[in-house]
């Protein structure tokens, strides 16, 4: 490069000025394709129809649609600059207690795109999708032998999906005995999606208390179990972060009572390969395949949600079931026993394959070593923080490490508004105020995948920030986000006022 | 193990940080009658090659679409998607990043998300559209469920043309909330049918168009018939493609519109993950399922979006949320809204008028062969034939030609075995017509014969 004759070495300035465009830097401030201005352009090359609609008669839509079209490298563009708004897990740790995405291995994706599980179709000939139903068998197999379960169904399409197959096949059991029950019990700790679940299928819900050290008050769940108790939903590890201790007794408990017990398994990437669930007394479990087995969350979907069921309600599991003969697999879509279909065809291949090709490439050995890392990673957090920030509970946790905010009082500053400065410092925020359980709660879960020159950095940015907030640095966190694509956004405008759409009028 | 970071030192010296001896100290909450000290009786772990080898024998034993002339329709459709959308949706920011919570640093994913939710409202002729849910038949659950909330009361009538698994879908989910869900008979040109069912109980009335067996329909005389006694109108799309031609749902007044959006950016999948589309009118927005993404500014007064109304949530609201959903169908949401971008409308007319023409030329081929009778009135790409044979063996048979012949409606629904649903795309050449023509007249032909000689 020719630097001779220009000044090399920037000069200082006052005062950064703001920018003349909105970019900041690289980062583009990009506006919605509908104001880009393709409203008679395409960005694909069809064939000329041989035939027109003059068949379907007024049946055709003659109105304007509004969809504006970009040609290829335009649309790119715009993706690509959306992109660069985004955080995630490419870029630094979701530290997302309870909730968090590991490493997406990027053979998993490659694998999931071969024509042959990418260009099938669900109800093409079973003869010609062999292949298919082999990697949904196997799958179960994995999925079964490390819960210790009986079955599986793989058909739900989510966590929640799960929780409600869970829950109908408990609902189905108790109605073939002829012992239909009212309510469920649920710890105050649980994840929302478990009450929601129980209203949906028609149960009371019942708040468990908890105990000063995090767990299912014991003695609450006994005094609360009877006759038309249909089940309880434990999540373990919970969402404090801490195994259930009793959690053979409560399920003596609940089996002695007639109920069956659910187990919320959001959290089984902390135990998988050392606890099978079935060991702990567990009649169903949802595993959410993206924490667990590492199936990309896009920005918030797709998931898959298959559930592990006990001897007990394997034979009310929903269609469809995998079925194998002499000439190979059949998918039966109309079992004897079954509660019914959660969805269309047969749950979420593109996932099946992406978790396989991870739960190979882990192996037995992998797998215990996956739930062996992740805890010592939320350990490591937990013993390297806890000098300056609050730990919730003593001892060792599981998979996440949950803070509350006592050691912020008194300063003026909240957990919402450390977790906004944390985001100047590189880092998406832990969880915030969840579980409901302590006050302003910081709930943070590194997942194994998290090497320790990571966990350091993210480590040492958290404390420099707690001494920041001790040291009363309010203006470091009252308006933070300042270094992010926006700054904090107003949550109530949109709730009040909601614009759900563009139209021409919003545009400008 | 490839991803695994730590290495036995570091977890020597972390185990020292916290003070532990060894990593089992770390596990002392587990009751020892479940600790597990040897492995489980799994596979040891494997190399990237020797998975991916692994993987590839098991996808070598599926016949794929592009293989060989291909007509399954029937709720999910093989149409083309542009490299440039699988190239978007694996950029890392978008494949491995979470659902928005932090909406300073997720605007990527709102931004996209209030794309979407914009483009399936214009789509649908809707007012307003969520931002996803896992699929057609999961919305059409939901749609049902919400239609009672708005109504406040027990009844769903489903017509004969809506696709039997969303009928078992809407069945499973609604039937344990205490709803009376009347599903007619199956019918391949009956949707004006649920007119006569609709009382003071219904709370609404699901219809497809175009339905199951194809057949396109003006629900316009419907949507009056049930607001006329205070029911909600769900119109249920599997094709979405059929919206670049055909009337919208929203201009024939609907009150709820669901669709499976597969057809646009996403592969077939051996049927998952698909992306669900919801869209309803404003004044029921609160009663809506699923998460919503809306517009609003920042601290500086810049644009913005963030997740909205999420006092109707499961997280909020717990026990009395409107569905207990948290999770959609985020990336197949951005291919679908990638896509169609790059066909924006003027693509889109083309896309539709190709498929119908398409369609349109493969009745006329099937047409002609003796005893194939073309059961679908108006169709958009995809109809129904009547057989002289049951439809699940002549698709077998067809299987050994080398042709994927089209779904049997015995497949997905009880009754009507000799009735074959077949769809066609731009995917579809006139080569593949021919062939299907030639090759389902020669199969007919050999069972003709076969049963003929057992009777004699």
């Amino acid at each position: 490069m020719q630097t001779v004759g220009r000044p090399t070495q920037p000069q200082a300035v006052s005062s950064i000025p703001e920018t003349l465009t909105g970019a900041r830097g690289l980062l583009q401030d990009e506006v919605l394709i509908f104001e880009l201005g393709g409203w008679d352009k395409t960005g694909v090359d069809l064939a000329k129809p041989e035939l027109d609609a003059s068949d379907l008669g007024d049946l055709v839509r003659t109105e304007p649609i509004g969809l504006p079209g970009l040609s290829e490298p335009e649309t790119l563009r715009h993706y690509v600059r959306l992109s660069q708004k985004n955080h995630a897990i490419d870029l630094a740790l979701y530290p997302l207690g309870s909730c968090t995405m590991k490493h997406n291995p990027r053979l998993n994706e490659k694998v999931a795109r071969l024509p042959g599980f990418a260009d099938v179709h669900p109800l093409q000939p079973q003869s010609t999708v062999q292949g298919a139903i082999a990697v949904m068998d196997q799958v179960a197999h994995w999925l079964k032998t490390l819960t210790g379960m009986a079955a599986v169904a793989l058909s739900p399409k989510a966590g929640a999906h799960g929780e409600l197959c869970g829950l109908l096949a408990i609902r189905a059991a108790h109605v073939a005995r002829g012992d239909a029950r009212k309510r469920v019990l649920v710890p105050t700790s649980a994840h929302g999606t478990n009450p929601a679940t129980a209203a949906f299928v028609g149960y009371a819900v019942e708040e468990i208390a908890q105990t000063e050290d995090g767990r299912v008050d014991l003695a609450d769940l006994e005094a609360k179990l009877g006759p038309d108790v249909a089940a309880i939903m434990v999540t373990n590890p919970n969402t404090c972060g801490l195994f259930e201790r009793d959690i053979i007794e409560i399920a003596r408990l609940t089996h002695a009572a007639g109920a069956y017990f659910y187990c919320d398994g959001a959290n089984f990437n902390a135990i998988v390969g050392r606890v099978r669930p079935a060991d702990l007394g567990v009649d169903a479990m949802h595993i959410n395949l993206h924490k667990t087995f590492s199936t990309p969350h896009g920005g918030g979907g797709p998931g898959a949600g298959p559930v592990v069921l006990s001897e007990a309600l394997a034979p009310f599991a929903p269609a469809p079931w995998i079925v194998t003969g002499l000439d190979g697999y059949t998918l039966d879509e109309n079992p004897d026993g079954a509660f019914g279909r959660m969805c269309a065809f047969h749950g979420q291949m593109g996932m099946f394959v992406r978790a396989l090709a991870y739960m190979k490439s882990h192996g037995a050995d992998g797998l215990r070593q996956v739930a062996e890392d992740a805890v010592l990673n939320a350990n490591y957090i937990k013993a390297r923080l806890s000098p300056l920030m609050s730990s919730a509970f003593s001892g060792p946790c599981m998979h996440e490490a949950l803070f509350t905010d006592a050691w912020l009082e008194g300063s003026g500053i909240t957990t919402l508004d450390f977790a906004k400065a944390m985001i100047d410092e590189g880092f998406h925020p832990m969880t915030m105020y969840f579980p409901l359980v302590v006050h302003g709660a910081m709930l943070i879960e590194p997942t194994e995948t998290e090497s320790r020159i990571e966990l350091d950095r993210f480590c040492d940015a958290v404390l420099r920030l707690a001494l920041a907030a001790r040291a009363g640095d309010a203006d470091r966190f009252k308006g933070a986000p300042f270094h992010a694509p926006l700054r904090r956004l107003d949550e109530t405008r949109a709730a009040r006022n909601p614009v759900l759409k563009w139209t021409p009028a919003s545009a400008g | 193990m490839r991803y695994l970071p730590l290495t036995p030192t570091d977890r020597t010296e972390m185990l020292a940080v916290i003070g532990a001896s060894s990593v089992d100290d770390l596990f002392v909450d587990v009751p020892a009658a479940a600790r597990r000290s040897g492995l489980v009786d799994l596979p040891m772990h494997e190399g990237e090659m020797e998975v991916e080898h692994d993987l590839r024998l098991l996808a070598a034993q599926n016949r794929a679409g592009w293989q060989g002339p291909f007509f399954c329709g029937a709720g999910a459709y093989r149409h083309h998607v542009p490299a440039s959308v699988d190239h978007i949706i694996q950029r890392s920011e978008f494949l491995t990043s979470y659902t928005p919570y932090q909406p300073e640093i997720a605007q990527g994913t709102l931004q996209y998300l209030f794309e979407f939710q914009t483009q399936v409202a214009a789509l649908t002729g809707m007012d307003v559209a969520n931002a996803s849910m896992y699929d057609g038949s999961t919305a059409a659950a939901e749609a049902v469920m919400m239609a009672t909330r708005v109504t406040r009361r027990k009844k769903a009538v489903l017509s004969g043309g809506v696709h039997p698994h969303y009928v078992g879908t809407i069945h499973t989910m609604a039937s344990v909330a205490g709803v009376d869900v009347v599903a007619q008979a199956f019918a391949v040109d009956g949707e004006a049918a649920v007119i006569a069912a609709i009382d003071a109980d219904t709370a609404c009335v699901v219809v497809q168009t175009p339905n199951v067996f194809g057949t396109a329909t003006d629900v316009t005389k419907i949507a009056e018939a049930a607001q006329a006694a205070g029911a909600l109108l769900v119109v249920v799309v599997t094709e979405v493609v059929s919206l670049g031609l055909l009337k919208s749902p929203g201009s024939m007044g609907a009150d709820i519109v669901v669709a499976e959006g597969q057809s646009i950016g996403n592969a077939l999948n051996f049927g998952g993950p698909y992306v669900g589309l919801f869209a309803t009118r404003e004044k029921y927005v609160r009663q809506m399922p699923g998460r919503l993404c809306g517009e609003t500014v920042d601290a500086d007064g810049r644009r913005g979006f963030v997740l909205t109304l999420s006092t109707r949530e499961q997280h909020i609201r717990r026990d009395k949320a409107t569905s207990n959903i948290c999770t959609n169908s985020g990336l197949c949401a951005l291919a679908f809204t990638i896509h169609m971008s790059l066909l924006g409308e003027k693509g889109l007319r083309q896309l539709a008028a190709l498929n119908h023409s398409k369609a349109r030329q493969l009745a006329t081929a099937l047409g002609q062969i003796p005893g194939v009778e073309i059961l679908t009135p108006r169709f958009f790409n995809e109809f129904a034939i009547r057989l002289p044979h049951a439809a699940q063996g002549v698709v077998e048979a067809l299987v050994r030609m080398g042709i994927i012949g089209g779904v049997p409606f015995s497949r997905i629904g009880a009754g009507m075995d000799n009735v074959l649903l077949v769809a066609a795309t731009e995917t579809t050449s006139e080569k593949d017509i021919t062939l299907f023509a030639r090759d389902l007249k020669g199969a007919l032909t050999q069972f003709n014969a076969d049963t003929n000689g057992e009777a004699a």
